[in-house]
């Protein structure tokens, strides 16, 4: 028979088994099956260690360490241990008392090993929660790839916005709705998200309908603009997005306001919002003059989201543009902002530099 | 970036704070007016988050009337410049406002009087005081050219200085400027001082 090494019960119990358990070993004069032997070290164990389950010993056999012997697994040990894990995630452990941490490491995951019950990670946000809303607010703020703008001239209010939506490099849509009609005499742009420009322009819309309810008479784009913003501000660094303007007409004449989820609000004539916004700006601050007629009015407008489209790449599709008279809004056009370049800037014939001529006949 | 500063003269005080309204490189406005008045006799000059800002100096002045309409006499700027500070300093530890504050009021018997309060909700009364950028250049030449019971015309000049240095010497300078007093006789607009003019249907 081979001779085999048996390895004292006293040090460690080995995590294999090196024979067959019905061998019949030797040890000195005496041949027993390796199974007897296997019992005897089992049980001789179990009296230096009387608190552990029996099960543990007729389970698999798993490396124990032997001078754990002073360790009294209880209940709450176990917790604290597993507790201990799961902060080691970048939560702050500092006020937590650790029996890991007076035992050397290798011995303390055999430990965690032998006596954790499953667990998991947690998820993404959990451990370091700041940081996540950081990142999750950074996300979100290149999220305005649009371009919208609006300016109060003497006849009214000119609004004009894209159509595209984007998510990083992919066009999602080309034929978004970009201006939100509110009521009959106030509308609103969407830049930033767009399920929360939708959402609070609607909200908003139902609050100026109860107002009018209660008050028999329309709301003004002033106090409209300002229930936007300070709901706006109530969800301030809760990663809302939004960049819109309020425009209107009401007993004052026209009225036009720039409010964002920063909380901010702002009275003005001309704004423009999105990431192509400096180029609307470009155009828009150049050709403006408060005197223009609807027609020069609607086509500076056009121009000027043309313009942005043309050198912005989350802007695009097609161009809205409406105007709010003292009768309330109309749409006056929306044209497709490639035929627009061709309109604009009609292909001409240009003189080729090389030209790729047969070789003369010899 | 928001320039406020101000100056306390001969039975009257001064504020002056640019009036751009900016989101990273774009400037949404230059003509936006950053000095409220509180009552007949308050100026309060804020800079800050522009959120923060309307948000926290319209509850301010809206509880400035309360109390006048409550008790029938108005606050002095005293008690307001500490009922403010409280407001900001109780909102500190939980939910912060970031406002800078110069608030400058006059009354009767004491005279005029300026605060200036932090975003952090420090206190203290001064005589000549700034914030933002626009601080490391009119600091210095406050220091330098008050002195105590300036008449309006000296305490305007001083001003109009600090305006031309930080439009010197500021990289991002803004614009537009608005200056108001407040004196025996109310608190008003003085004047503004723009370098660029919009052509605007209305003044916003």
């Amino acid at each position: 028979m081979k001779k085999m090494k048996v390895i004292s019960p006293i040090l460690m119990e080995v995590s294999w088994v090196p024979c067959s358990p019905l061998r019949r070993v030797r040890i000195g004069p005496i041949k027993v099956r390796y199974r007897m032997l296997l019992l005897v070290f089992r049980l001789s164990f179990l009296s230096f260690f009387p608190s552990l389950s029996l099960s543990q010993h007729f389970a698999p056999t798993r490396t124990k360490p032997h001078h754990r012997i002073s360790v009294s697994l209880n209940l709450k040990q176990r917790k604290q241990r597993e507790e201990k894990r799961r902060m080691m995630m970048k939560l702050d452990t500092s006020g937590l008392e650790s029996f890991s941490a007076a035992v050397p490491s290798a011995m303390a995951t055999a430990e965690d090993q032998l006596f954790a019950p499953p667990s998991f990670d947690l998820p993404a946000g959990c451990a370091d929660f700041d940081k996540f809303q950081m990142e999750a607010k950074q996300t979100l703020k290149h999220a305005k790839g649009t371009t919208t703008l609006a300016f109060i001239f003497n006849q009214g209010v000119i609004v004009a916005a894209d159509s595209r939506a984007s998510m990083g490099g992919y066009i999602s849509s080309q034929s978004v709705k970009k201006i939100i009609e509110i009521n009959p005499y106030m509308l609103g742009t969407m830049a930033g998200g767009a399920a929360d420009c939708q959402f609070w322009h609607r909200n908003l819309g139902i609050k100026c309908r109860l107002h009018e309810l209660a008050n028999k008479r329309r709301i003004s784009v002033t106090g409209a603009s300002k229930l936007l913003a300070n709901i706006l501000y109530s969800y301030r660094g809760m990663g809302l997005s939004i960049g819109t303007m309020i425009a209107g007409w009401d007993e004052k004449g026209p009225g036009l306001y720039y409010v964002d989820s920063e909380g901010g609000r702002l009275k003005g004539n001309r704004f423009s919002v999105g990431s192509g916004s400096p180029y609307a700006y470009g155009v828009l601050d150049n050709g403006y003059r408060p005197d223009m007629t609807v027609d020069e009015a609607h086509e500076l407008a056009r121009r000027a989201i043309y313009h942005a489209t043309f050198r912005d790449g989350a802007s695009g599709g097609v161009v809205s543009v409406y105007h709010v008279g003292p009768n309330g809004w109309k749409k006056l056009s929306g044209d497709d902002v490639s035929e627009l370049h061709y309109k604009y800037y009609p292909v001409q014939p240009t003189p080729v530099e090389h030209e790729m001529v047969d070789a003369p006949p010899a | 970036m928001e320039c406020v500063f101000g100056l306390v003269g001969k039975g009257f005080a001064i504020v002056a704070a640019d009036t751009s309204a900016v989101n990273s490189i774009l400037v949404h406005k230059s003509n936006e007016d950053k000095v409220m008045v509180l009552d007949s006799h308050k100026l309060l000059g804020a800079s800050g988050e522009p959120g923060d800002r309307v948000q926290f100096t319209e509850y301010i002045q809206k509880n400035v009337h309360l109390y006048q309409f409550r008790n029938g006499i108005p606050l002095t700027t005293a008690a307001t410049a500490n009922f403010t500070r409280g407001e900001l300093a109780t909102a500190l530890r939980k939910n912060p406002y970031s406002v800078n504050i110069l608030l400058a009021g006059y009354d009767k018997g004491v005279g005029p009087s300026m605060y200036y309060i932090d975003y952090i909700a420090t206190m203290h009364k001064i005589e000549k005081g700034a914030f933002g950028y626009g601080s490391y250049f009119c600091l210095s030449m406050m220091d330098r050219l008050y002195h105590p019971d300036m008449s309006i015309e000296e305490a305007i000049d001083l001003i109009d200085k600090c305006i031309i240095e930080i439009r010197t010497r500021l990289v991002v300078a803004p614009p537009n400027f608005v200056i108001k007093i407040v004196d025996q006789d109310g608190a008003r607009e003085y004047a503004w001082r723009e370098s660029i003019k919009s052509p605007d249907v209305s003044m916003a």
